[in-house]
Protein backbone atom coordinates (compact mmCIF):
# COMPACT_ATOMS: atom_id res chain seq x y z
CA UNK A 1 0.00 0.00 0.00
CA UNK A 2 1.47 3.62 -0.73
CA UNK A 3 -0.91 6.15 0.12
CA UNK A 4 -1.15 9.25 -2.09
CA UNK A 5 -3.35 12.29 -2.53
CA UNK A 6 -4.70 13.91 -5.82
CA UNK A 7 -6.45 17.77 -5.24
CA UNK A 8 -8.32 18.51 -8.64
CA UNK A 9 -7.63 22.28 -9.40
CA UNK A 10 -10.52 22.92 -11.35
CA UNK A 11 -12.41 21.94 -8.80
CA UNK A 12 -11.46 23.50 -6.10
CA UNK A 13 -13.25 26.76 -5.59
CA UNK A 14 -10.85 28.35 -2.32
CA UNK A 15 -13.22 27.90 0.65
CA UNK A 16 -10.59 26.67 2.97
CA UNK A 17 -12.49 24.37 4.57
CA UNK A 18 -9.54 21.69 4.06
CA UNK A 19 -7.67 24.72 5.73
CA UNK A 20 -10.11 24.68 8.86
CA UNK A 21 -10.44 21.35 8.96
CA UNK A 22 -6.79 20.59 9.41
CA UNK A 23 -6.42 23.31 11.84
CA UNK A 24 -9.02 21.67 13.99
CA UNK A 25 -8.22 18.13 13.70
CA UNK A 26 -4.28 18.77 14.85
CA UNK A 27 -4.56 21.24 16.59
CA UNK A 28 -2.37 23.19 14.53
CA UNK A 29 -1.10 26.74 16.40
CA UNK A 30 -1.87 29.92 15.34
CA UNK A 31 0.59 30.87 12.91
CA UNK A 32 1.45 28.24 11.40
CA UNK A 33 -0.19 25.86 8.44
CA UNK A 34 0.03 22.24 7.67
CA UNK A 35 -2.15 22.88 5.07
CA UNK A 36 -2.96 26.31 3.25
CA UNK A 37 -4.61 27.00 0.16
CA UNK A 38 -2.83 29.44 -1.94
CA UNK A 39 -4.62 32.33 -4.19
CA UNK A 40 -2.98 33.62 -6.88
CA UNK A 41 -4.33 35.76 -9.93
CA UNK A 42 -3.64 35.60 -13.23
CA UNK A 43 -4.02 37.67 -16.20
CA UNK A 44 -4.37 41.53 -16.97
CA UNK A 45 -7.91 43.22 -16.01
CA UNK A 46 -10.49 43.05 -17.19
CA UNK A 47 -9.32 39.31 -18.45
CA UNK A 48 -7.86 37.73 -15.04
CA UNK A 49 -8.79 34.81 -13.35
CA UNK A 50 -7.98 33.36 -9.64
CA UNK A 51 -6.86 30.17 -9.18
CA UNK A 52 -6.33 28.08 -5.56
CA UNK A 53 -3.54 25.95 -4.81
CA UNK A 54 -4.18 23.90 -1.86
CA UNK A 55 -0.23 23.33 -0.66
CA UNK A 56 0.51 20.69 1.94
CA UNK A 57 3.30 17.88 2.56
CA UNK A 58 3.84 15.78 -0.83
CA UNK A 59 5.28 12.32 1.10
CA UNK A 60 7.75 12.03 -1.17
CA UNK A 61 9.23 8.52 -2.22
CA UNK A 62 12.78 9.94 -1.41
CA UNK A 63 12.03 12.46 1.55
CA UNK A 64 15.04 14.62 1.81
CA UNK A 65 13.52 15.70 5.04
CA UNK A 66 13.52 12.27 6.57
CA UNK A 67 17.33 11.63 4.85
CA UNK A 68 18.32 14.97 7.12
CA UNK A 69 16.76 14.24 10.31
CA UNK A 70 19.46 12.92 12.81
CA UNK A 71 17.09 11.21 15.05
CA UNK A 72 14.29 9.53 12.52
CA UNK A 73 12.00 11.80 14.01
CA UNK A 74 10.86 12.34 10.51
CA UNK A 75 10.48 8.46 9.46
CA UNK A 76 7.88 6.69 6.61
CA UNK A 77 5.24 4.32 7.78
CA UNK A 78 4.43 1.21 6.05
CA UNK A 79 1.59 3.15 3.95
CA UNK A 80 4.19 5.39 2.36
CA UNK A 81 3.13 7.78 4.69
CA UNK A 82 6.22 10.36 5.54
CA UNK A 83 5.21 10.65 9.62
CA UNK A 84 6.83 13.03 12.46
CA UNK A 85 7.65 12.42 16.23
CA UNK A 86 7.63 15.44 18.00
CA UNK A 87 9.13 13.49 20.93
CA UNK A 88 12.27 12.77 19.22
CA UNK A 89 12.36 15.84 17.45
CA UNK A 90 15.57 18.05 19.06
CA UNK A 91 14.68 21.07 17.19
CA UNK A 92 17.46 21.56 14.34
CA UNK A 93 15.12 22.82 11.98
CA UNK A 94 17.04 20.40 9.04
CA UNK A 95 14.14 19.53 7.51
CA UNK A 96 12.56 22.77 7.01
CA UNK A 97 16.15 23.34 4.98
CA UNK A 98 15.75 20.56 3.27
CA UNK A 99 11.61 20.62 2.19
CA UNK A 100 11.69 21.70 -1.39
CA UNK A 101 8.18 22.14 -0.75
CA UNK A 102 8.26 24.78 2.54
CA UNK A 103 6.10 21.95 3.70
CA UNK A 104 7.18 21.80 7.62
CA UNK A 105 6.80 24.74 9.88
CA UNK A 106 8.35 24.76 14.06
CA UNK A 107 5.72 24.31 16.15
CA UNK A 108 5.71 27.33 18.41
CA UNK A 109 4.31 25.83 20.88
CA UNK A 110 6.45 22.21 21.46
CA UNK A 111 9.00 23.68 19.86
CA UNK A 112 9.30 21.01 17.22
CA UNK A 113 9.34 20.56 13.72
CA UNK A 114 5.63 19.91 12.22
CA UNK A 115 3.88 19.27 9.13
CA UNK A 116 1.10 17.59 7.35
CA UNK A 117 0.85 12.99 7.78
CA UNK A 118 -1.91 12.75 5.58
CA UNK A 119 -3.92 12.63 9.16
CA UNK A 120 -1.85 9.44 9.53
CA UNK A 121 -4.02 8.71 13.03
CA UNK A 122 -7.40 8.78 11.46
CA UNK A 123 -5.72 6.58 8.51
CA UNK A 124 -4.84 4.17 10.77
CA UNK A 125 -8.59 4.18 12.20
CA UNK A 126 -9.97 3.53 8.89
CA UNK A 127 -11.14 7.32 8.33
CA UNK A 128 -10.36 9.43 5.18
CA UNK A 129 -8.26 12.93 6.25
CA UNK A 130 -9.83 15.88 7.81
CA UNK A 131 -9.20 17.88 4.89
CA UNK A 132 -11.51 15.15 2.58
CA UNK A 133 -13.71 14.82 4.25
CA UNK A 134 -14.73 18.47 4.86
CA UNK A 135 -14.33 19.50 1.29
CA UNK A 136 -17.53 20.47 -0.31
CA UNK A 137 -16.53 19.43 -3.71
CA UNK A 138 -15.02 16.73 -3.53
CA UNK A 139 -10.87 18.29 -5.24
CA UNK A 140 -9.32 16.72 -2.38
CA UNK A 141 -8.54 12.52 -3.51
CA UNK A 142 -7.30 10.18 -1.39
CA UNK A 143 -6.35 6.48 -1.48
CA UNK A 144 -3.62 3.72 -2.59
CA UNK A 145 -1.83 4.60 -5.59
CA UNK A 146 -0.96 0.72 -6.05
CA UNK A 147 -4.24 -0.12 -6.16
CA UNK A 148 -5.50 -0.09 -9.56
CA UNK A 149 -9.19 0.13 -8.34
CA UNK A 150 -8.89 2.89 -5.87
CA UNK A 151 -10.36 5.79 -6.82
CA UNK A 152 -7.17 7.65 -6.62
CA UNK A 153 -5.77 5.07 -9.52
CA UNK A 154 -8.55 5.76 -11.76
CA UNK A 155 -8.74 9.41 -11.19
CA UNK A 156 -4.92 9.44 -12.40
CA UNK A 157 -5.64 6.99 -14.79
CA UNK A 158 -8.42 9.23 -16.64
CA UNK A 159 -5.96 12.40 -16.42
CA UNK A 160 -3.42 10.83 -17.86
CA UNK A 161 -1.03 14.15 -19.42
CA UNK A 162 -2.50 16.41 -17.38
CA UNK A 163 -1.04 14.69 -13.90
CA UNK A 164 1.44 17.30 -12.09
CA UNK A 165 3.63 17.13 -8.68
CA UNK A 166 5.55 20.39 -7.78
CA UNK A 167 9.42 20.04 -8.43
CA UNK A 168 9.78 17.10 -10.30
CA UNK A 169 13.15 17.94 -10.95
CA UNK A 170 13.97 17.39 -7.53
CA UNK A 171 13.98 13.97 -7.77
CA UNK A 172 12.16 13.56 -4.76
CA UNK A 173 8.98 11.42 -6.28
CA UNK A 174 6.06 13.46 -4.54
CA UNK A 175 3.23 11.24 -3.62
CA UNK A 176 0.47 14.29 -3.59
CA UNK A 177 -0.51 15.17 -6.94
CA UNK A 178 -2.57 17.96 -9.04
CA UNK A 179 -4.89 17.95 -12.13
CA UNK A 180 -5.56 21.04 -13.23
CA UNK A 181 -2.88 22.76 -12.58
CA UNK A 182 0.17 24.86 -14.53
CA UNK A 183 3.33 26.16 -13.97
CA UNK A 184 1.82 29.46 -12.51
CA UNK A 185 -0.39 27.86 -9.85
CA UNK A 186 2.60 25.08 -8.58
CA UNK A 187 5.91 26.85 -9.75
CA UNK A 188 6.78 29.63 -6.83
CA UNK A 189 9.32 31.33 -9.59
CA UNK A 190 6.71 31.54 -11.62
CA UNK A 191 4.18 33.92 -8.99
CA UNK A 192 4.68 37.42 -7.75
CA UNK A 193 4.73 38.63 -4.44
CA UNK A 194 3.77 42.09 -4.52
CA UNK A 195 3.99 43.72 -0.57
CA UNK A 196 1.31 45.40 0.49
CA UNK A 197 -1.11 43.53 -2.27
CA UNK A 198 -1.64 40.48 -0.10
CA UNK A 199 -2.76 39.60 2.61
CA UNK A 200 -0.63 38.08 5.61
CA UNK A 201 2.44 39.70 4.56
CA UNK A 202 3.48 39.81 7.99
CA UNK A 203 2.25 37.48 10.35
CA UNK A 204 4.07 38.25 13.82
CA UNK A 205 3.52 36.02 16.66
CA UNK A 206 1.62 37.36 19.39
CA UNK A 207 3.57 37.18 22.75
CA UNK A 208 1.10 34.66 24.91
CA UNK A 209 1.20 32.38 21.89
CA UNK A 210 3.64 29.54 21.87
CA UNK A 211 6.30 28.02 23.82
CA UNK A 212 7.34 30.25 27.07
CA UNK A 213 10.80 28.65 26.63
CA UNK A 214 11.44 29.65 23.34
CA UNK A 215 14.14 31.93 24.06
CA UNK A 216 17.81 30.45 23.73
CA UNK A 217 18.53 30.61 27.68
CA UNK A 218 15.20 29.15 28.21
CA UNK A 219 15.35 26.26 26.31
CA UNK A 220 18.66 25.10 28.51
CA UNK A 221 16.44 25.90 31.72
CA UNK A 222 12.84 24.23 30.20
CA UNK A 223 12.96 20.76 31.84
CA UNK A 224 14.01 22.05 35.29
CA UNK A 225 11.25 24.89 35.46
CA UNK A 226 8.60 23.54 32.98
CA UNK A 227 5.15 24.33 34.19
CA UNK A 228 3.56 22.10 30.88
CA UNK A 229 4.16 18.18 32.22
CA UNK A 230 5.38 17.18 28.81
CA UNK A 231 6.64 20.53 27.84
CA UNK A 232 10.73 20.01 27.16
CA UNK A 233 10.83 17.15 29.20
CA UNK A 234 11.34 14.09 27.22
CA UNK A 235 14.51 14.71 26.49
CA UNK A 236 15.29 11.44 27.83
CA UNK A 237 12.17 9.89 26.91
CA UNK A 238 12.98 8.95 23.02
CA UNK A 239 9.87 6.42 22.73
CA UNK A 240 7.50 9.17 24.78
CA UNK A 241 6.88 5.67 27.29
CA UNK A 242 5.32 8.19 29.87
CA UNK A 243 2.95 9.96 27.67
CA UNK A 244 1.92 6.61 26.01
CA UNK A 245 1.21 5.29 29.24
CA UNK A 246 -0.80 7.64 30.06
CA UNK A 247 -2.53 7.71 26.76
CA UNK A 248 -3.33 4.11 27.48
CA UNK A 249 -4.25 4.71 31.54
CA UNK A 250 -6.90 7.65 30.14
CA UNK A 251 -8.34 5.02 27.45
CA UNK A 252 -8.85 2.69 30.09
CA UNK B 1 -1.18 47.97 -11.42
CA UNK B 2 -2.56 46.51 -14.35
CA UNK B 3 -0.50 48.27 -16.60
CA UNK B 4 2.70 47.45 -14.87
CA UNK B 5 2.46 43.77 -14.55
CA UNK B 6 2.69 41.88 -17.53
CA UNK B 7 -0.30 39.58 -18.54
CA UNK B 8 1.17 36.28 -17.92
CA UNK B 9 2.44 36.61 -14.41
CA UNK B 10 0.97 34.94 -11.73
CA UNK B 11 0.22 37.29 -8.71
CA UNK B 12 -0.02 35.64 -4.94
CA UNK B 13 -2.75 37.37 -3.73
CA UNK B 14 -3.56 35.62 -0.43
CA UNK B 15 -1.08 33.07 1.45
CA UNK B 16 0.72 32.53 4.35
CA UNK B 17 3.73 34.96 5.75
CA UNK B 18 6.90 33.60 4.50
CA UNK B 19 8.78 31.71 7.40
CA UNK B 20 12.08 33.78 7.09
CA UNK B 21 15.39 33.08 8.27
CA UNK B 22 15.64 29.62 10.21
CA UNK B 23 19.14 29.29 10.32
CA UNK B 24 20.52 32.19 11.65
CA UNK B 25 23.50 33.72 13.29
CA UNK B 26 24.70 31.13 15.53
CA UNK B 27 24.67 28.88 12.59
CA UNK B 28 27.12 31.33 10.91
CA UNK B 29 28.97 31.44 14.12
CA UNK B 30 28.92 27.68 14.47
CA UNK B 31 30.68 27.70 11.07
CA UNK B 32 33.04 30.50 11.42
CA UNK B 33 34.29 29.05 14.78
CA UNK B 34 34.60 25.16 13.29
CA UNK B 35 36.66 26.74 10.67
CA UNK B 36 39.25 27.83 12.65
CA UNK B 37 38.84 25.13 15.05
CA UNK B 38 39.97 22.76 12.32
CA UNK B 39 41.71 24.90 10.42
CA UNK B 40 44.64 25.70 12.85
CA UNK B 41 45.05 21.92 12.63
CA UNK B 42 45.44 21.80 9.23
CA UNK B 43 47.57 24.54 8.82
CA UNK B 44 50.01 23.60 11.73
CA UNK B 45 50.38 19.90 10.11
CA UNK B 46 51.53 22.47 6.97
CA UNK B 47 53.83 23.92 9.10
CA UNK B 48 55.20 21.19 10.90
CA UNK B 49 55.75 19.34 7.66
CA UNK B 50 57.84 22.61 6.37
CA UNK B 51 59.92 23.70 9.08
CA UNK B 52 61.37 22.82 12.36
CA UNK B 53 59.72 22.77 15.84
CA UNK B 54 62.14 25.01 16.90
CA UNK B 55 61.08 27.73 14.52
CA UNK B 56 57.51 27.71 16.21
CA UNK B 57 58.41 26.92 19.90
CA UNK B 58 54.66 27.39 21.02
CA UNK B 59 52.71 25.73 18.75
CA UNK B 60 52.89 22.70 20.14
CA UNK B 61 50.42 23.48 23.00
CA UNK B 62 48.90 26.80 21.21
CA UNK B 63 47.83 24.83 18.32
CA UNK B 64 45.63 22.22 19.77
CA UNK B 65 44.35 25.09 22.72
CA UNK B 66 43.08 27.56 20.00
CA UNK B 67 41.12 24.68 18.13
CA UNK B 68 40.00 23.59 21.70
CA UNK B 69 38.33 27.07 22.37
CA UNK B 70 36.92 27.41 18.70
CA UNK B 71 35.65 23.68 18.89
CA UNK B 72 33.79 24.71 21.92
CA UNK B 73 32.52 27.41 20.68
CA UNK B 74 31.26 26.12 17.84
CA UNK B 75 29.93 23.16 20.08
CA UNK B 76 28.38 25.39 22.15
CA UNK B 77 26.09 27.27 19.60
CA UNK B 78 25.59 24.34 17.96
CA UNK B 79 23.52 23.00 20.95
CA UNK B 80 22.15 26.28 21.58
CA UNK B 81 20.67 26.65 18.26
CA UNK B 82 18.69 23.52 18.62
CA UNK B 83 14.99 24.03 19.83
CA UNK B 84 15.76 20.98 22.24
CA UNK B 85 18.93 21.34 23.27
CA UNK B 86 19.44 18.13 25.83
CA UNK B 87 17.70 15.87 23.14
CA UNK B 88 20.92 16.45 21.28
CA UNK B 89 22.01 12.85 23.26
CA UNK B 90 19.09 11.39 20.81
CA UNK B 91 21.53 11.46 18.08
CA UNK B 92 24.52 9.55 20.35
CA UNK B 93 21.59 7.02 21.33
CA UNK B 94 19.32 6.97 18.11
CA UNK B 95 21.35 7.76 15.42
CA UNK B 96 20.08 8.08 12.09
CA UNK B 97 23.42 7.63 9.55
CA UNK B 98 22.08 9.14 6.42
CA UNK B 99 22.07 12.60 7.95
CA UNK B 100 25.29 14.59 7.87
CA UNK B 101 24.42 16.31 10.81
CA UNK B 102 24.57 12.56 12.49
CA UNK B 103 27.99 11.91 11.22
CA UNK B 104 29.45 15.27 11.60
CA UNK B 105 28.07 15.47 15.56
CA UNK B 106 30.31 12.08 16.51
CA UNK B 107 33.25 13.19 13.91
CA UNK B 108 33.16 16.53 15.77
CA UNK B 109 33.00 15.08 18.80
CA UNK B 110 35.59 12.25 18.72
CA UNK B 111 37.51 15.48 16.71
CA UNK B 112 37.30 17.58 20.31
CA UNK B 113 37.76 14.62 22.29
CA UNK B 114 41.57 14.26 20.90
CA UNK B 115 42.03 17.59 20.64
CA UNK B 116 41.17 18.17 24.19
CA UNK B 117 43.88 15.08 24.81
CA UNK B 118 46.95 17.16 22.43
CA UNK B 119 45.83 20.18 24.35
CA UNK B 120 46.50 18.85 27.77
CA UNK B 121 49.90 17.09 26.67
CA UNK B 122 50.85 20.16 25.25
CA UNK B 123 49.84 22.17 27.80
CA UNK B 124 51.37 20.38 30.45
CA UNK B 125 54.51 19.74 28.70
CA UNK B 126 55.20 23.17 28.00
CA UNK B 127 54.36 24.30 31.35
CA UNK B 128 56.36 21.86 33.72
CA UNK B 129 55.41 23.95 37.24
CA UNK B 130 51.87 23.73 36.74
CA UNK B 131 49.73 20.52 38.78
CA UNK B 132 53.36 19.09 39.46
CA UNK B 133 51.88 16.96 41.60
CA UNK B 134 48.46 16.37 40.50
CA UNK B 135 48.15 12.72 39.61
CA UNK B 136 46.07 13.36 35.97
CA UNK B 137 49.03 15.78 35.18
CA UNK B 138 51.68 13.18 36.28
CA UNK B 139 49.38 10.74 34.42
CA UNK B 140 49.53 13.36 31.34
CA UNK B 141 52.98 13.85 30.91
CA UNK B 142 54.08 10.17 31.64
CA UNK B 143 52.03 9.63 27.81
CA UNK B 144 53.89 12.99 26.48
CA UNK B 145 54.43 9.93 23.31
CA UNK B 146 50.76 9.97 22.96
CA UNK B 147 50.61 13.64 21.29
CA UNK B 148 52.35 12.91 17.89
CA UNK B 149 51.04 9.45 17.95
CA UNK B 150 47.30 10.91 17.20
CA UNK B 151 48.54 14.00 15.67
CA UNK B 152 48.06 12.43 12.22
CA UNK B 153 45.21 11.10 13.09
CA UNK B 154 43.51 14.35 14.26
CA UNK B 155 45.19 16.03 11.06
CA UNK B 156 43.27 13.25 8.72
CA UNK B 157 40.01 13.72 11.00
CA UNK B 158 39.74 17.41 10.56
CA UNK B 159 39.34 17.46 6.89
CA UNK B 160 36.06 15.19 6.97
CA UNK B 161 35.34 17.65 9.90
CA UNK B 162 35.67 20.16 7.98
CA UNK B 163 33.97 19.41 4.86
CA UNK B 164 30.75 17.75 6.75
CA UNK B 165 29.05 21.41 6.98
CA UNK B 166 28.98 21.36 3.07
CA UNK B 167 27.58 18.09 3.37
CA UNK B 168 24.74 19.31 5.16
CA UNK B 169 23.97 21.83 2.92
CA UNK B 170 23.73 19.63 0.00
CA UNK B 171 21.06 17.68 2.02
CA UNK B 172 19.01 20.96 3.29
CA UNK B 173 18.49 20.28 -0.98
CA UNK B 174 15.84 22.71 -1.02
CA UNK B 175 18.18 25.52 -1.08
CA UNK B 176 19.68 25.68 -4.82
CA UNK B 177 22.04 28.17 -3.71
CA UNK B 178 24.36 25.89 -2.31
CA UNK B 179 25.97 24.10 -4.58
CA UNK B 180 27.99 20.91 -3.12
CA UNK B 181 31.40 21.24 -5.03
CA UNK B 182 31.51 24.76 -4.45
CA UNK B 183 30.27 24.35 -0.97
CA UNK B 184 33.00 21.47 -0.18
CA UNK B 185 35.74 23.98 -1.32
CA UNK B 186 34.42 27.26 0.10
CA UNK B 187 34.60 24.97 3.70
CA UNK B 188 38.67 23.87 2.82
CA UNK B 189 39.09 27.30 1.74
CA UNK B 190 37.55 28.98 4.79
CA UNK B 191 39.63 26.30 6.98
CA UNK B 192 42.52 27.51 5.91
CA UNK B 193 42.14 31.19 5.84
CA UNK B 194 41.25 31.28 9.13
CA UNK B 195 43.46 28.49 10.61
CA UNK B 196 46.07 30.68 8.85
CA UNK B 197 44.59 33.87 10.44
CA UNK B 198 44.13 32.67 13.88
CA UNK B 199 48.33 31.24 13.88
CA UNK B 200 49.50 34.54 12.25
CA UNK B 201 47.93 35.85 15.39
CA UNK B 202 50.21 34.02 17.82
CA UNK B 203 52.89 33.82 15.46
CA UNK B 204 55.12 36.66 17.42
CA UNK B 205 58.23 34.87 18.18
CA UNK B 206 58.08 32.79 15.15
CA UNK B 207 60.53 32.72 12.69
CA UNK B 208 60.33 35.08 9.51
CA UNK B 209 60.13 31.81 6.99
CA UNK B 210 57.08 30.17 9.37
CA UNK B 211 55.07 33.58 9.01
CA UNK B 212 56.19 33.75 4.89
CA UNK B 213 53.94 30.12 4.39
CA UNK B 214 51.03 31.37 6.82
CA UNK B 215 51.27 34.94 4.78
CA UNK B 216 51.33 32.41 1.47
CA UNK B 217 48.62 29.93 2.75
CA UNK B 218 46.67 32.69 3.57
CA UNK B 219 46.98 34.42 0.34
CA UNK B 220 46.14 31.37 -1.72
CA UNK B 221 42.85 30.47 0.01
CA UNK B 222 41.51 34.46 0.19
CA UNK B 223 42.39 34.32 -3.38
CA UNK B 224 40.55 30.89 -4.78
CA UNK B 225 38.00 31.39 -1.83
CA UNK B 226 37.20 35.12 -3.54
CA UNK B 227 37.00 33.65 -7.25
CA UNK B 228 34.29 30.81 -6.17
CA UNK B 229 32.14 33.64 -4.40
CA UNK B 230 32.41 35.50 -7.47
CA UNK B 231 32.06 32.68 -10.17
CA UNK B 232 28.85 31.75 -7.87
CA UNK B 233 27.65 35.30 -7.29
CA UNK B 234 27.70 36.48 -10.64
CA UNK B 235 27.24 33.58 -12.44
CA UNK B 236 25.07 30.77 -11.00
CA UNK B 237 23.07 30.25 -13.91
CA UNK B 238 22.47 26.41 -13.75
CA UNK B 239 19.31 26.62 -11.31
CA UNK B 240 16.72 28.86 -11.21
CA UNK B 241 16.51 29.31 -7.62
CA UNK B 242 20.31 30.01 -7.11
CA UNK B 243 19.52 32.53 -9.90
CA UNK B 244 16.47 33.85 -8.28
CA UNK B 245 18.49 34.31 -4.82
CA UNK B 246 21.02 35.83 -6.38
CA UNK B 247 19.23 38.37 -8.36
CA UNK B 248 17.40 39.51 -5.45
CA UNK B 249 20.84 40.15 -3.85
CA UNK B 250 22.05 41.83 -6.97
CA UNK B 251 19.67 44.47 -6.24
CA UNK B 252 20.62 45.45 -3.34
CA UNK B 253 19.69 45.92 0.05
CA UNK B 254 21.69 44.54 3.48
CA UNK B 255 22.81 41.59 2.07
CA UNK B 256 24.66 43.19 -1.10
CA UNK B 257 25.78 45.21 1.54
CA UNK B 258 27.24 42.74 3.26
CA UNK B 259 28.20 40.63 0.99
CA UNK B 260 30.90 43.18 -0.78
CA UNK B 261 32.07 44.28 2.81
CA UNK B 262 32.71 40.80 3.74
CA UNK B 263 34.72 40.39 -0.28
CA UNK B 264 36.84 43.15 0.24
CA UNK B 265 37.76 43.37 3.69
CA UNK B 266 38.03 39.34 4.38
CA UNK B 267 39.38 38.95 0.87
CA UNK B 268 41.00 41.54 -1.41
CA UNK B 269 42.66 42.83 1.10
CA UNK B 270 43.99 40.19 3.40
CA UNK B 271 44.88 38.71 -0.58
CA UNK B 272 47.25 42.02 -0.83
CA UNK B 273 48.90 42.24 2.39
CA UNK B 274 49.74 38.54 2.63
CA UNK B 275 51.38 38.83 -0.82
CA UNK B 276 53.28 42.17 0.44
CA UNK B 277 54.30 40.29 3.75
CA UNK B 278 55.82 37.38 1.23
CA UNK B 279 58.32 40.24 -0.17
CA UNK B 280 58.65 41.75 3.31
CA UNK B 281 57.66 40.99 6.88
CA UNK B 282 55.64 43.15 8.41
CA UNK B 283 54.17 41.09 11.64
CA UNK B 284 51.68 44.21 12.80
CA UNK B 285 50.25 44.50 9.44
CA UNK B 286 49.96 40.92 8.50
CA UNK B 287 47.83 40.78 11.98
CA UNK B 288 46.38 43.38 10.71
CA UNK B 289 45.17 40.81 7.42
CA UNK B 290 44.47 38.29 10.00
CA UNK B 291 41.94 39.88 11.53
CA UNK B 292 40.26 41.28 8.37
CA UNK B 293 40.02 37.64 7.20
CA UNK B 294 38.53 36.47 10.15
CA UNK B 295 35.80 39.30 10.00
CA UNK B 296 34.86 39.69 6.45
CA UNK B 297 34.52 35.62 6.59
CA UNK B 298 32.29 35.52 9.07
CA UNK B 299 30.34 38.29 6.83
CA UNK B 300 30.21 35.90 3.80
CA UNK B 301 29.55 32.99 5.67
CA UNK B 302 26.77 34.59 7.29
CA UNK B 303 24.87 36.54 3.30
CA UNK B 304 25.70 33.00 1.87
CA UNK B 305 23.34 30.76 4.61
CA UNK B 306 20.71 33.26 4.67
CA UNK B 307 20.00 34.69 1.28
CA UNK B 308 18.48 30.83 -0.10
CA UNK B 309 16.33 31.17 3.04
CA UNK B 310 14.70 34.62 1.68
CA UNK B 311 13.14 32.55 -1.28
CA UNK B 312 9.98 31.24 -1.00
CA UNK B 313 9.81 27.61 -1.72
CA UNK B 314 6.03 27.23 -2.54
Amino acid sequence: MKLGFLVDLNLCMGCKGCEVACKVENEVPLSTWRLRVKYIDIGTFPDTSRSFTPLRCNHCESAPCERICPVSALHYLENGIVNVDSSRCIGCAGCMMACPYGAIYMDPETNTADKCTYCAHRVESGMMPACVVVCPVQANIFGDIEDDNSHISQYIMEHQGAVQVRKPEKNTHPKHFYVGGGTQTLDPLAQQRLEGFGLFNNVTHLKHIGDPHEGVLDRFLAPFKSEEKYDNRSFVDFDNKDYKSELTEGDN
Amino acid sequence: MQNTIHATQAIVTLDVALPGIIWGWMITLNMWAKSIGTGVILVGAFLLYRHKKEEMPNLRWIMPLIAFVFLNIFLLFTLTDLHHPYRMVNIFLHPHWTSAITVGAWMASLFTGLITVMMLIGGFDAFPDIRRHCSIAKKVRANSTLYEKIFPFVVFLAIPVTLYTAIIMAEASARELWQTPAEVMQMMWAAFMAGSSALILVSGNWSKEVRKDLALVLAIATFFSFMMYMGEYFFSFKSAEAEATLAFVHSGGAYNTEFWFGMILGFVIPFFIAIGNMKSDNKTLLRFAAILALVGLYMAKDVWLKIPQLLNLS
